[in-house]
């Protein structure tokens, strides 16, 4: 009975343990952030890293999600005979939810997994010790660049994935099954608003860019110094970041969108 | 790769990013806050709202001319009143009726402003005296029932 105990209590205590840790090493990032913006290069290499060469993965899927979007769509609307709201219902549900989730995801495990692996490996091969033995504070050199890196290009890659998403949409609706065009982006426009509609979503996509971005820096940063440790901190990005990500989308959706 | 190729991606990504939030925000999105300008608020009691929400459209002959901003409930008159934002480029006479409309058979409701032939205008703060109430469709329909109801009594008394 007291091993029970035992075992909650202490998975309890690392729990609380990681908590901080993981809160104190956002904090220092924030506190070297200054530092590492003097050498803005950095952070721009990391951002056509994580951002630029995550625009393939990001835009294919937008347009698949936006095609499949567009069938299911027309295929519930029309036994209401309300096909024209078909703009309307693939805009509103990409940009409130699948434009940022989605492309969360995507992108953790796109650009999260290869930044975790780039810093674990650093560990591994003690390049990161090797910088502290020279002055030069490894979380300003290599973890700020790659977290500001993935905080500004994740909005970015969430908007275009719904622009993309919404073409995709365009596409089966009008192009291929004849809604008209006019009734598809006039009854979008009516009914998708900029502040409660298109700003939450980047809200969201920002929020959930700060959480992949720490994540990953954090896994990458924290693992264990072998290449069974940087393969686990890896798997540890991709799972955490996605759970991250629903849940946070859950409490942000709850508080953003509760029809007034 | 050289530094400035990679800063020309970036540039490149950056500038479809913000294409794209442009792009949503204009293209798909409406920006409803600069829609009205310089508005006043006006009120309205009503004996019965149905399903009239905060921000509803306020308008007049289908034009959106503003936005509901409070209901609330009126205990001394057991009425609702409703308050809300008119743009201040329209003016409306004194003896405009307010109605609660519904937009198609299931859409939302709105509020209707059907002006009338009074000279003076409505000014900021402003009560509408003439209001009619949202149809609440079990009313309408038991009106109907009870309505056949009476027609039919007086044939077997005949």
């Amino acid at each position: 009975m007291g091993g029970v105990f035992r075992k909650l209590g202490s998975i309890a205590i690392d729990a609380i343990w990681q908590l901080g840790f993981i809160t104190r090493f956002f904090w220092l990032v924030l506190v070297y952030s200054g530092q590492s913006f003097t050498r803005l290069h950095l952070t721009i290499r990391e951002m056509y890293f994580s951002g630029v060469l995550s625009l393939l993965i990001i835009l294919v899927s937008g347009l698949f999600v936006g095609l499949v979007l567009g069938l299911q769509g027309y295929e519930i609307l029309q036994r209401y005979g309300s096909t024209e709201a078909m703009g309307t219902m693939v805009a509103l549900s990409l940009l409130r939810e699948l434009g940022p989730v989605v492309a969360g995801l995507l992108f953790a495990s796109r650009a999260g997994s290869a930044v975790t692996a780039e810093i674990g490996l650093m560990k591994v091969t003690e390049q990161l010790k090797a910088m502290d033995m020279m002055a030069v504070s490894p979380i300003a050199r290599v973890v700020a660049p790659r977290f500001w890196g993935g905080v500004v290009s994740m909005p970015f890659l969430a908007a275009l994935f719904s622009t993309m998403g919404i073409f995709g949409g365009w596409l089966i609706g009008v192009v291929f099954i004849g809604v008209d065009d006019g009734a598809f982006w006039g009854q979008m426009k009516a009914a998708v608003d900029f502040r409660y509609d298109v700003l939450n979503g980047v809200i969201k996509s920002f929020a959930f860019g700060v959480a992949v971005a720490l994540i990953a820096v954090f896994e990458g940063y924290d693992c264990v110094p072998t290449a069974e440790g940087v393969s686990r901190a890896i798997t540890r990005t991709v799972v955490s970041s996605a759970l991250a990500i629903l849940a946070l989308d859950f409490v942000m959706t709850s508080f953003m969108f509760r029809g007034l | 790769m050289s530094r400035t190729t990679l800063d020309l991606w970036v540039g490149v990504f950056v500038a479809m990013g913000i294409a794209a939030l442009f792009f949503l925000a204009l293209k798909v999105g409406s920006i409803s806050g600069s829609e009205i300008k310089s508005p006043y608020t006006l009120s309205a009691h009503f004996d019965n709202i149905g399903g009239l929400k905060l921000r509803a459209p306020v308008k007049s002959a289908g034009v959106v001319v503003g936005r509901v901003e409070q209901i609330r409930y009126d205990n001394e008159r057991f009425q609702a009143e409703v308050v809300f934002m008119v743009d201040g480029r329209y003016k409306f006479p004194v003896d405009t009726f307010a109605n609660i409309l519904t937009s198609g058979l299931l859409g939302e409701q709105y509020l209707g402003l059907d002006p009338g032939g009074e000279e003076n205008v409505l000014k900021p703060g402003d009560v509408i005296k003439k209001s009619q109430s949202a149809v609440v469709l079990e009313k309408l329909i038991s009106q109907f029932m009870f309505g056949k109801a009476a027609e039919g009594e007086p044939a077997p008394a005949k």
